[in-house]
């Protein structure tokens, strides 16, 4: 499917949601409570089938802690790109995806570590590099007087 | 005496407990610091549950307070062994961004280094994992044959291992006169020394029985849990950015991309010998014909990316690294994030160890080619 189809298609599925195209892939904005709905109905719908879970990273906004899913479709070879926010950056709470792709689990966990979202229903949520001494070093107001040096 | 030899002994009756077993951090064929929670029954692996962030090093919290061409050298550090390809990634991000067109003799140069560097990263893994494997002799072949891909490194751009030979816009140096003799009298070399290895290992029906049909990991469960690269071919997933998604001068060139079936160690094993026959095919198609022009194209001084987000994707020697830059326009990134093939294959280890002995697991981990600082960034 090419960008333009899968933009169509996806605005028409999902009326609420913000469908845009980024600067190479796709762009698709949810909303958290919907979320995992929708990740469960793009992995099974044979037309868009993202069986691949590339990448899942966590950025931190003055408003909101946004987590980003990069999806390939191992069939179609096409490539997607879905954005949640949290309610904002006290609420950070968001549901897991690693009962549809089972790595999800390690890379949420790894979020979790660094920017402290946690994920309901998540099998086991643990600090995975640092331990319980530590913030959540990815958050921009991060402070450490020990190790970081502020110049 | 004779009736206790009459007795015999089933396996339910020495059932014993479960019980716990830390496997590394510093044991040596976990190659790093990463340490295995096992679960075991006798010798039999109940459960693995990896603890990893031993070399942590916050490279993705140092990158905020960097500007762009000071993120590149840090890459290097994470998967050692494939240097160049992280170096490659961040450029490729920086140059897409920018859209910059780098000159057609900088691709020719960044694919032939890609592929020496993946040579001497399977050179290193072949010998390292035959010396998990007991196979002590290996380890020095291997390393007595990488060492002239590392000369060959070190003639052009001074350094062998953290090679940061990439620049945006480039490379930072042209190619030394002597490179491409030198590259030429290596695939030479080489080609005879595959055989040997073959010899040595691959034919050994020691090491085939321990690692035909051990740990097997089948396509879905490759694609399910994002096991790229070797790893992920010998499984049949198919998974191979240079001919997916191909940058530098890979749409230029014929290669195949190896699949295998199995999806058990020796599948993994024979794999990785299949690309690095397949590597000096590539790199015979490019030696003799980089155009000539500039190694760079200039690039300003304070290199500002647009306000966006970015994602770079290059297949290294161990699968799929991402690099995902988002950036408020500033001279240092907003947030980057590298997806490393590591971290992915990494956690696969739990699902296919389970049922297997505790010896197998160190088989299952040597055809995983882990290097853990890739995977603790």
């Amino acid at each position: 499917m090419t960008n333009e189809q899968l933009i169509e298609q996806l605005t028409s599925a999902n009326p609420d949601a913000v469908v845009k195209q980024g600067s190479q892939y796709p762009e698709i904005t949810v909303a958290h409570d919907k979320m995992h709905a929708f990740m469960q109905n793009i992995k099974s719908d044979s037309s868009l089938a993202f069986d691949y879970l590339v990448c899942e990273s966590g950025v931190d906004y003055p408003e909101f802690i946004q987590v980003v899913y990069h999806l390939e479709s191992t069939t179609h070879q096409h490539f997607l790109v879905v954005k949640t926010n949290t309610e904002n950056r006290e609420t950070t709470v968001l549901d897991t995806v690693s009962d549809i792709w089972p790595t999800a689990e390690f890379h949420e966990d790894e979020i979790f570590d660094l920017l402290g979202i946690k994920f309901n229903n998540h099998p086991h949520l643990r600090r995975l590099f640092l331990d319980e001494t530590w913030g959540f070093p990815l958050r921009k107001d991060f402070h450490d007087d020990i190790h970081v040096v502020e110049r | 005496m004779a009736e206790i030899i009459e007795k015999i002994v089933t396996l339910d009756e020495i059932k014993t407990d479960e019980y716990f077993v830390n496997m590394g951090p510093q044991h040596p064929s976990t190659h790093g610091v990463l340490r295995l929670l096992v679960k075991l029954e006798g010798e039999i692996v109940h459960n693995v549950e990896p603890h990893i962030g031993y070399i942590h090093s916050g490279i993705e919290k140092m990158t905020e307070a960097l500007s762009y061409p000071q993120i590149i050298h840090l890459t290097d550090r994470m998967d050692y062994l494939s240097a160049h390809m992280n170096n490659e990634a961040v450029c490729l991000c920086i140059e897409n961004a920018l859209q910059v067109e780098v000159p057609e003799r900088v691709k020719y140069i960044r694919t032939i280094f890609d592929e020496l560097q993946r040579l001497a990263s399977h050179q290193l893994w072949w010998c390292a994992s035959g010396m998990d494997l007991g196979a002590l002799t290996a380890f020095f072949y291997g390393l007595r044959d990488r060492e002239e891909i590392l000369d060959i490194f070190e003639e052009t751009c001074g350094a062998r291992l953290t090679l940061n030979y990439s620049v945006p816009g480039g490379v930072m140096f042209d190619i030394h006169p002597n490179f491409q003799r030198r590259v030429k009298a290596f695939i030479k070399n080489f080609r005879n020394k595959i055989p040997e290895y073959d010899n040595l290992l691959t034919g050994n029906i020691i090491f085939q029985n321990r690692t035909k049909g051990v740990g097997v990991l089948s396509k879905e469960d490759a694609i399910a849990f994002g096991v790229t690269g070797p790893t992920g071919r010998a499984s049949g997933f198919s998974c191979d950015v240079r001919k997916h998604h191909p940058y530098s001068a890979y749409p230029y060139i014929k290669f195949d991309e190896k699949l295998g079936t199995d999806g058990d160690s020796f599948m993994r094993w024979k794999l990785r010998m299949d690309e690095m026959r397949e590597s000096l095919n590539i790199i015979e198609q490019l030696i003799d014909n980089i155009p000539e022009g500039d190694y760079a194209t200039k690039m300003k001084a304070v290199i500002k990316l647009p306000e966006g987000e970015f994602y770079q994707r290059v297949e290294t020697a161990r699968g799929e690294f991402g690099v995902y830059i988002v950036s408020d326009g500033k001279k240092n990134p907003y947030r980057v994030k590298f997806r490393s093939p590591g971290f992915s294959n990494l956690f696969t280890i739990n699902h296919i160890a389970k049922g297997w002995k505790i010896a197998d697991l160190v088989a299952i981990m040597a055809t995983f080619d882990l290097v853990i600082p890739d995977i603790d960034r």
